[in-house]
């Protein structure tokens, strides 16, 4: 029985390595997560459209993604077959971890996809409008408790533009920071808390069972099939868009990095990544090039603003 | 749908071939595992979890269900033969399991903790079925400081069950809080205690600890005893099976043994180990045959194999309802649900029915196939321990390095693995016990999460902890958990705990 253990184990850690591979994607979190259902559908995708005939997933999770990403800087410089999943937690991570390592030690290649935060109250709350909650945030912002993930996140960085937009001084907000969806989302339900925050996938489902009620969506214009208004038509000018990125290795040549925009281009358009968006629910939002660099570097900037703002960035 | 028609429906579930594989698998392998002595459910677990992400998550956790189930059946093996448990809730069956097995009566008791295991499995298994769904709706009731109060009462029950040293037992627990502060805040997003080294800021793995403190702590230890150890097999003698008296005399404590375990393992703070001694202590006082009693009585084992089994499936209750992990095992399911985006809680019944209902129809069917596999084979499972120590306690070593690895594939892991391990012999060595430190780095993290997101809503008011009568009613109960076993002590009935805590492995 102790052969048949040490056989089976044997064998599944010498199958977990694969062969050479064409593209090997970092997907600096746990499995299951949002980055690495990312990196997992890339991998399908590519090689299932003919951009790659093999495609390697690694798992390197840990402290935002920057502990995956400080590895991909040093592991791959120079290497044109290594790429890595981020996203709009990242740039906010980097700052609050002090990580020796950014965004700017990477190339960063494309947008891909991305998701808008949505606002709830239980059903039972007083509050009914986005309106209603403002005024409540102004009155007394530490009686205002907001449920989301973990601090200093896209939910975290959410609240606190809300407040500065409303006027309130972001370093008042009662923001409780929660590991996982779910264990948020129990808090929600339960009106432990006055409101909830998150991607609106999230919360979705008890939207439409009626047990949450939107109250806005970050988004800059209404989104299809929501019947939510936007934070802008609640009169606070906010927008946030929780991204996700492909990048690949530092020191590459210029044609290097052509390629494998080429080939993150052609993903992108291809019939095979539409139907992988559509099924797993998430927006398009492609964007390579100067256009990326461009809003890449105003993320940054304003995040760097926020963090600093909310009193988690000094 | 009523819970009977879930049940079936499960059931349809868990028959699919490639399911009720799976379960043959996780009950082969965790009674495999509960019978050799440093690897427990938990370990195999861990070390599963990476290669089953592939696999479906029904299949996976069905498979990890059988693991555990199978645990609690095969560790009472080896205490009544070795009388080395080969889990922590076998230790007390150990006390007149050995003494039965010396008198060559080791086949009647081996039997008794089989059926005894079954039929606890089995009720158990049913009560999680009926009872579990109407838990659910009371968890949303479950705000911070109500699941802050569960974890003051799962220190205290904890802390209080580790004997006459309640001392060693908080610093071992003390141990594990220092550890658990390690890594990213999760309430500011601050690093606390990573020196700047960033494999440290996502804290310390809760599998690296328990496989390096119980696996590496427990093969030094044995190396370093060297031919000094003790290694006797005892032959089964006599009749395999049991004889009308020892039928009469189990089944009453099998039943008492079921309804001590079950509510206590699904008491978020219970375990299985405690539900054992109380069960053992209850039998002791009941018994018509007093004298038996420290020189093989039949009850003392049926009653507190009974109550491990029951108490394997009362954990899947706050695991399934409130996404509460109670023990190692069940912390590393929980991350087994986590990897496929699954919370468990109290949406986890209404949002993956399918899965939860297979999962506990699984149960049943694990709970058959561990019966047909443990009577017939008692006597394998006994030539199993004839394994020399050194190759055992290599294989333990591989398999342990091996599953850190593969979980983690970094040097700065199997330092901390090593280091560990190191922490763990020194801690054998004068006498602190290991599982507290692995509560500690489980539980800690948790209930000042809790406290903190609290004292957030209160807005810094402390009088808002007791406010709700759910917490202040926990809390009460924790109180007498902790004065209890005082007064129990000052009486002198104090002494059961005390040896057991010095036999603890």
């Amino acid at each position: 029985m102790k052969h048949f253990i040490l056989g089976s184990i044997l064998a599944a850690a010498i199958a977990l390595p694969a062969s050479a591979a064409d593209y090997t994607i970092i997907a600096p979190a746990n499995p299951g997560g949002g980055w690495d259902q990312t990196a997992r559908s890339l991998q399908t995708v590519m090689q299932d459209e003919g951009i790659s005939s093999s495609v390697q997933v690694q798992n390197v999770p840990g402290a935002g993604g920057t502990i995956g990403l400080a590895q991909f800087a040093s592991q791959s410089a120079g290497n044109p077959n290594a790429l890595i999943v981020g996203g709009y937690v990242m740039v906010g991570a980097i700052l609050t971890n002090k990580s020796p390592v950014s965004l700017a030690d990477v190339t960063p290649i494309a947008r891909l996809t991305g998701e808008y935060e949505a606002i709830v109250v239980p059903a039972s709350s007083p509050i009914q409008t986005m309106g209603d909650l403002v005024e409540a945030l102004k009155k007394d912002p530490g009686a205002v408790s907001w449920a989301g993930g973990s601090a200093g996140g896209t939910d975290h960085i959410a609240v606190g533009l809300i407040a500065k937009a409303a006027g309130v001084d972001p370093t008042k907000i009662n923001y409780v920071a929660y590991s996982g969806g779910g264990e948020a989302l129990a808090a929600i339900l339960g009106s432990q808390v006055t409101a909830g925050i998150s991607g609106y996938g999230e919360f979705e489902s008890q939207v439409k069972a009626g047990t949450l009620r939107l109250l806005a969506v970050t988004s800059a214009e209404r989104l299809e099939g929501i019947d939510a208004p936007t934070l802008k038509e609640a009169g606070l000018d906010v927008v946030v868009e929780n991204w996700r990125m492909i990048a690949a290795a530092p020191g590459l040549t210029d044609e290097q990095k052509a390629a494998v925009t080429a080939d993150i281009e052609k993903l992108a358009k291809s019939a095979g990544w539409q139907e992988m968006l559509k099924t797993k629910g998430w927006q398009d939002t492609y964007l390579s090039g100067p256009a990326f660099q461009e809003q890449l570097a105003k993320d940054i900037s304003a995040t760097q603003g926020i963090l600093k703002d909310i009193g988690l960035v000094q | 749908m009523s819970t009977f028609e879930f049940l079936l429906q499960g059931m349809l579930v868990a028959c699919q071939p490639m399911n009720l594989l799976y379960a043959l698998i996780g009950v082969t392998l965790g009674t495999a595992v509960g019978v050799l002595p440093g690897i427990g459910p938990a370990l195999t677990v861990a070390l599963l979890l990476p290669v089953t992400y592939k696999l479906d998550p029904a299949g996976s956790l069905i498979m990890f269900a059988g693991i555990y189930y199978g645990g609690m059946y095969g560790g009472s093996t080896t205490s009544i033969l070795l009388n080395t448990p080969g889990e922590s809730a076998s230790i007390v069956t150990a006390l007149e399991g050995n003494k039965m097995a010396r008198a060559g009566r080791g086949g009647p008791a081996l039997a008794t903790a089989a059926i005894g295991s079954f039929v606890a499995g089995l009720i158990a298994t049913l009560l999680l079925a009926f009872i579990a769904p109407s838990i659910v709706k009371l968890a949303l009731v479950f705000g911070p400081r109500e699941y802050f109060a569960l974890m003051v009462l799962a220190f205290v029950t904890v802390s209080s069950a580790f004997g006459d040293s309640t001392l060693r037992g908080l610093t071992s627990l003390f141990i594990g809080f220092a550890l658990a502060i390690i890594g990213i805040d999760q309430q500011t997003g601050q690093a606390r205690m990573s020196f700047g080294v960033p494999d440290l800021l996502d804290g310390i793995e809760v599998t690296t600890l328990a496989v390096a403190m119980f696996a590496i702590g427990e093969t030094l230890y044995i190396a370093a005893q060297g031919s000094r150890a003790p290694d006797k097999v005892e032959a089964v003698k006599g009749s395999l099976w049991m004889n009308a008296q020892d039928w009469a005399r189990s089944w009453k404590p099998w039943l008492r043994g079921t309804f001590i375990g079950f509510p206590i393992g699904a008491m978020p703070a219970g375990g299985a180990e405690i539900g054992t001694f109380l069960s053992y202590a209850t039998e002791k006082r009941l018994t018509k045959h007093p004298e038996e009693f420290g020189n093989g009585a039949i009850e003392g084992v049926a009653g507190p194999e009974a109550a491990n089994n029951a108490s394997a499936a009362g954990t899947l209750v706050p695991l399934l309802t409130l996404g509460l992990p109670t023990t190692a095992t069940a912390a590393i399911m929980l991350a087994g649900f986590q990897q496929y985006g699954l919370q468990p809680g109290p949406l986890l019944f209404a949002t993956n029915p399918q899965l939860v209902w297979g999962l506990i129809a699984s149960l049943l069917i694990a709970n058959f196939m561990l019966l047909v596999l443990n009577l017939p084979m008692i006597g394998l499972w006994v030539r199993l321990l004839t394994i020399p120590r050194p190759w055992l306690y290599a294989g333990i070593l591989l398999f342990a390095t091996l599953g850190t690895i593969g979980a983690n594939p970094s040097v700065f892991e199997l330092g901390m693995l090593l280091a560990f391990g190191l922490l763990g012999f020194i801690m054998r060595i004068f006498g602190y016990p290991i599982a507290p430190v692995v509560v500690g780095l489980i539980l800690g993290p948790l209930a000042e999460q809790q406290l903190r997101r609290a004292l957030a809503i209160s807005q810094g008011d402390p009088t808002a902890l007791v406010m709700s009568p759910v917490a202040a009613v926990l809390l009460a109960v924790a109180a007498a958990a902790l004065i209890i076993p005082l007064i129990l002590r000052a009486r002198g009935r104090g002494q059961v705990l005390a040896q057991l805590a010095a036999s603890e492995d």
